[in-house]
């Protein structure tokens, strides 16, 4: 039918090269991950080991959930319970592994959110521009002066603790303050011609941001998205040590770090060892897989003559590129 | 550079004004009957009989209208220096935040001495070696720098040392007038801990910022006439390259005083954080409203100053 339509689509097609399957953006994307990106990879895996794990929680942790053996209180790491137990004789290992869906759950839904948020700041403010756009930013910047977890901290001790209010929570505040980077995307756009086209022909403004900004300025949410669900995760594992996160009885890692625990962890160092060593692979994997992205999808950061490494085999490079500029008219 | 520096110095009321007003709606309009927790709270913490409700409405001033609250709230501020009464103890809070305030702030400027002297040689030298072992060694330390939440090696510290050589750290504040070798000595390890969670954002800066410098045609210029390689970086790309990093440094300071709630909770410093921590624990929002709003103030100021200095370092950058 494409045929049909475009007579000259057969013309082009034998300029192809023969016998090389063309890919997808997505699955070129995924093979220069795997391909270039050791660290990167390893944050992917990490991420997916996370979510895997959040998911089919019931089935690989050994105990059930906030299951008490008061008789095996504080008890070292033995095969029973690999990582020991707490004071109430809780498998640390199955908290940390319920912990994953805890920290899965926050994570994704409330980066949704926060992207749902600062995308919707970030756009209107950055396209209509004028006193729109500096009344808002001047909100922002006053939200930005307050110390977030101060911020976080306050509204979680006014609406109490909850699992629901914590993500709807941290979601608002990250997504305001994260607006800006889209601000500065959509702005760096709007200059373009063809964003001036589309109003040339009576593009109205809804449509303009929909059709011709959300699109341009897609690799920016993205590699924001991943910087975001880090901080999500942190910043709950934070409020919930301070005491002000999930209730009690929800698995946290940050939670199991808490101060009040201090004398438990005296006794039985596991304790603290291993959910704080949970968080920060996670953590780690998250960034990892973001800086690797960013790497891939804004290539204003890569490549160019820019790599003025001081051996002697780049130094050779250099100086013929030098040359090469010089030779150049 | 005038116009400029006048219209930002209009701003920074402007914007401290913005500010008040978010922490006042934000403690009054969020749900939740602060009167009720306030009885249960004050119940247990003070002996005495409980105080009427329309009592405690008035000492919190909710028996008019919430603008007038805020007119008075900013009028004591403004006419009387007093940031208010405490509900917990009835005293002026601004001597309480006064006493606190310098712990917080000698913590924080140690710790970002600590994050500058961790950061830049890092990030100078990852970005030398681009895309060798060196450089990727460089941006995964900075990386599990911002990873590792500060406050797990903080509690690490609290633990396994005490479990290993019986040694915890102090927990009463010596004065630096009193004794500064004993008073940086009781700073340093906690400076240490939140400087090395700062560090890590500022050595990926500071790598950027190199790559983007080494790629100028005067850097171009000056391997090409021949300088050595000390003289390349440290004269001429180096001094280029870090003051993007200054900004970098100011806008990590609310981030920094966040970190310092934390860390002042776990090495039992009687800082901002463990004012706040208690003033909410407490129930006591006066408090809670007057320690946001100072610490805002002067992030406010420093991000001014940040503003400022950045364009003096650099000429080429002309405010409009």
């Amino acid at each position: 039918m494409i045929e049909n339509m475009n007579p000259k689509a057969e013309a082009i097609a034998p300029n192809e090269p023969v016998g090389e399957k063309r890919q997808s953006y997505w699955h070129d994307l995924f093979t220069r991950l795997l391909r270039e990106k050791p660290l990167g990879t390893f944050g992917l895996f990490v991420v997916i080991l996370l979510f895997l794990t959040g998911i089919f929680a019931n089935f690989i942790a050994p105990f059930r959930l906030n299951a008490v053996h008061l008789a095996d209180r504080l008890s070292p790491p033995s095969l029973k319970y690999l990582l020991g137990t707490d004071q109430l004789g809780t498998d640390v290992l199955s908290q940390i592994i319920y912990g994953a869906r805890i920290s899965m759950i926050i994570g994704v839904v409330g980066t949704l959110l926060s992207k749902l948020i600062s995308t919707t700041i970030g756009v209107t403010s950055g396209f209509f521009g004028g006193k729109f756009d500096m009344i808002v930013q001047r909100f922002v910047d006053a939200f930005m002066a307050v110390p977030q977890l101060l911020v976080l901290m306050i509204i979680m001790s006014l609406i109490g603790n909850g699992l629901f209010q914590i993500i709807v929570v941290l979601g608002i505040t990250t997504g305001i303050s994260s607006s800006r980077v889209i601000r500065s995307a959509v702005i760096a756009i709007k200059s373009n011609t063809y964003v001036q086209a589309a109003d040339a022909i009576g593009c109205g403004s809804i449509r303009a941001m929909i059709r011709h900004i959300l699109p341009n300025i897609m690799a920016t949410i993205i590699i924001d998205a991943t910087i975001i669900m880090g901080v999500i995760i942190l910043q709950e594992a934070s409020l919930s040590f301070l005491g002000y996160g999930v209730p009690p009885d929800v698995p946290s890692w940050g939670s199991m770090l808490s101060l009040e625990g201090e004398k438990y962890m005296q006794q039985a160092p596991a304790l603290a060892l291993w959910p704080g060593f949970a968080l920060s692979i996670v953590v780690y994997g998250i960034n990892m897989f973001g800086d690797a992205l960013r790497d891939l999808l804004d290539p204003r950061l890569r490549g160019g003559i820019g790599q003025y490494a001081l051996n002697d085999k780049k130094l050779k490079k250099l100086k013929e590129s030098i040359k090469i500029h010089q030779s150049a008219p | 550079m005038g116009v400029y520096t006048i219209r930002r110095l209009i701003w920074v009321p402007l914007t401290a004004i913005l500010v008040s007003m978010l922490i006042f709606l934000t403690v009054r309009f969020i749900p939740g009957n602060i009167i009720d927790t306030m009885e249960s709270q004050i119940a247990q913490f003070s002996s005495g009989p409980l105080p009427p409700r329309l009592a405690l409405e008035h000492a919190l001033g909710l028996d008019v209208p919430f603008y007038v609250q805020y007119a008075r709230w900013i009028g004591s501020i403004v006419l009387h220096g007093s940031l208010g009464t405490s509900l917990i103890s009835g005293s002026d809070i601004t001597p309480r935040v006064l006493a606190a305030l310098p712990v917080t702030l000698e913590l924080s400027i140690l710790a970002i001495i600590v994050g500058i002297l961790i950061s830049i040689p890092i990030g100078v030298y990852a970005a030398l070696r681009q895309d060798t072992i060196t450089d990727y060694i460089g941006r995964s330390i900075a990386i599990v720098l911002i990873s590792v939440p500060s406050f797990w090696i903080g509690v690490m510290i609290m633990i396994y040392p005490s479990i290993w050589w019986h040694w915890s750290p102090s927990v009463e504040l010596i004065p630096f007038i009193k004794d500064p070798l004993r008073n940086l000595g009781m700073f340093i390890i906690p400076s240490v801990v939140l400087g090395t969670a700062l560090a890590g954002s500022t050595m990926r800066m500071t790598r950027t910022m190199m790559l983007e410098v080494l790629r100028q045609d005067y850097i171009r210029t000056a391997w090409a006439k021949g300088l050595t390689e000390r003289l390349v970086v440290v004269r001429h790309a180096l001094k280029n390259s870090l003051i993007p990093v200054v900004t970098v440094i100011g806008m990590q300071i609310p981030f920094l005083i966040g970190g310092a709630v934390i860390i002042e909770q776990i090495f039992v410093l009687p800082g901002i954080g463990t004012l706040i921590l208690q003033a909410l624990s407490q129930r006591d929002y006066p408090m809670v409203e007057g320690v946001s709003l100072v610490v805002s103030t002067f992030v406010i100021f420093v991000n001014l100053f940040v503003d400022l200095t950045y364009g003096l370092l650099d000429p080429r950058i002309h405010y409009q």
